[in-house]
């Protein structure tokens, strides 16, 4: 092989990655969305999203991490539009003037899961609160996701409703994963511990082993998301116009409806409720 | 466990299907990884030769350093890039974030001090053979780099290939720079993670399989060019 065809190669490979580096440059229309791994991991976005491209030529690009990321990346200006699960912390971050304004899109609830053993006997249990004093009580393992999310924010907001410090027994019973939902529900199978989800990641969810909800249906596990424009006064890139025809069609009669007709295994995920 | 089965199971159906998003994905992490690798070797080889042929005060500890970054923990520089790359970092009016220049950006970083160390080792060894043959000629350090680093090129194939090997198997800077989104970032490495955080692990492990498959068809392909090239040094 002569010395010319190495640099030949090498050109090339700068080649290659030239027309790789390009179409960033391009003025093609996209949108970011920093988002939850709940509205991914259920396979939402995949069945909503061509929608509104198809729609309005919008290209949607969901980067889709825990809220705590998704919220410090959409601060740092990492992204168009915002579609998280923790409303505390979405109205903090309108207040503080990194969001336009905040609108309730869907909800759906949040469930407690655990082996069918249930060592804790929390079984059958409706108030959230009661089964993790019984669950702390019985020193039965409970795996929490640890990542500053929005389902890692609630689980924390009910403990401390329980009057529970269980991070004092942090690996012990108490387990942080700090991981995703997904990852959070492989290690708490794999446990056998107790861990809450949010019921669309649970359903779509396929690695459940014997695992069963436990705890359900107190307006306690209420899952609210909203959506939010990132302030172009921050960030004078943000494509206000996709952005915002997004945030408009995610609201409208159509978009809700597209909310309410996705079904796994016949069971709707999320239930629209932008305010008309 | 039963996975396993399922798992080859889905990677025969993946590839024997030719699975359109599959191929997409697969594309993607080569055109990122080879160009890493290749970004990397243009920066990394003659890095490597110079710090064989060269002596400067300090040298021990530059090689020293330059040894420990190839264990540079993948997340950490994931995180790096992200902050210079970022709209609120001193690189964020390119708009590079969440594309495949910033996937490539970050593994070349992973990949420059394993093919630089890898190099730098290979030359040294090389050097202390030729030195007296090299100073009789009366070659001086630009050309001696040169010269070795044509000699030692099957060796340095192996460098390259190692850290191809790091490129493509990573997942902890490409995830959080690249966003892991679908059609435009998504890898092997994130979709694995994905499906895996999905539960689908029969998926994930399939997809596992096949990320195997093409870094052996790589690794062959790698070798099959160096003994071709051998061939042809001694005809």
């Amino acid at each position: 092989m002569p010395r010319r065809s190495i640099a030949a190669g090498l050109m090339a490979a700068a080649l290659l990655l030239g027309s790789l580096v390009a179409p960033a440059f391009a003025a093609e229309a996209f949108i970011v969305v920093q988002s939850t791994t709940s509205t991914q991991n259920s396979g939402l976005f995949d069945n909503l999203l061509p929608r509104f491209t198809k729609k309005t030529g919008i290209q949607v690009r969901v980067v889709a991490v825990g809220t705590g990321q998704a919220l410090k990346n959409a601060r740092n200006g990492d992204g168009d539009v915002l579609l998280v699960h923790a409303k505390p912390a979405e109205l903090k971050f309108v207040e503080a003037g990194y969001g336009v304004k905040r609108f309730d899109l869907m909800y759906n609830d949040f469930v407690i899961v655990g082996p069918p053993k249930d060592p804790a006997k929390v079984g059958g249990m409706k108030d959230p609160i009661a089964a993790l004093k019984k669950i702390a009580a019985a020193k039965a393992a409970f795996a929490s996701r640890g990542d500053d999310s929005g389902t890692h924010k609630k689980e924390r907001a009910l403990w401390k409703q329980a009057s529970v410090d269980p991070t004092k027994a942090s690996g012990k019973w108490y387990r942080e994963t700090g991981s995703g939902m997904g990852a959070t529900l492989n290690a708490a199978v794999g446990m056998g511990a107790y861990t809450m989800t949010d019921r669309a990641t649970w359903i779509a969810f396929k690695n459940k082993a014997d695992f069963k909800i436990l705890v359900e249906g107190d307006t306690k596990l209420f899952n609210q998301y909203g959506v939010i424009l990132v302030n172009p006064n921050r960030h004078k890139h943000v494509k206000v116009k996709e952005g915002q025809a997004f945030v408009d069609w995610l609201l409208s009669p159509e978009g809700q409806a597209a909310i309410a007709a996705y079904k796994v295994k016949g069971q709707q995920l999320f239930f629209p409720n932008a305010k008309k | 466990m039963q996975d396993f089965g399922a798992a080859f199971g889905e990677a025969f159906r993946l590839i024997l299907t030719l699975d359109a998003g599959l191929l997409e994905i697969v594309v993607l992490s080569l055109k990122i990884s080879l160009s890493a690798v290749a970004l990397a070797g243009l920066i990394g080889l003659p890095l490597g030769a110079v710090l064989a042929v060269v002596r400067f005060p300090g040298r021990a500890v530059v090689v020293t350093l330059l040894n420990a970054l190839m264990g540079l923990p993948p997340v950490v520089v994931g995180l790096i890039v992200y902050l210079m790359l970022s709209r609120a970092g001193p690189l964020g009016v390119f708009g590079l974030l969440y594309t495949p220049a910033a996937m490539i950006i970050a593994q070349t970083v992973l990949v420059v001090p394993i093919v630089a160390a890898i190099a730098r080792q290979v030359i040294e060894d090389m050097r202390t053979e030729y030195d007296e043959q090299l100073r009789v000629l009366g070659i001086g350090p630009l050309g001696m780099v040169r010269t070795l680093l044509w000699d030692a090129r099957a060796s340095l194939l192996t460098a390259l290939l190692a850290g191809f090997g790091r490129a493509i198997a990573e997942v902890g800077a490409v995830i959080i720079v690249g966003g892991n989104i679908d059609h435009v970032t998504r890898v092997m490495t994130t979709a694995i993670a994905l499906e895996t955080s999905k539960g689908d692990l029969a998926l994930a492990l399939g997809l596992g399989f096949v990320l195997l498959v093409i870094a052996v068809g790589v690794n062959a392909l790698a070798m099959g060019l160096r003994r071709a090239a051998a061939r042809g040094a001694y005809a």
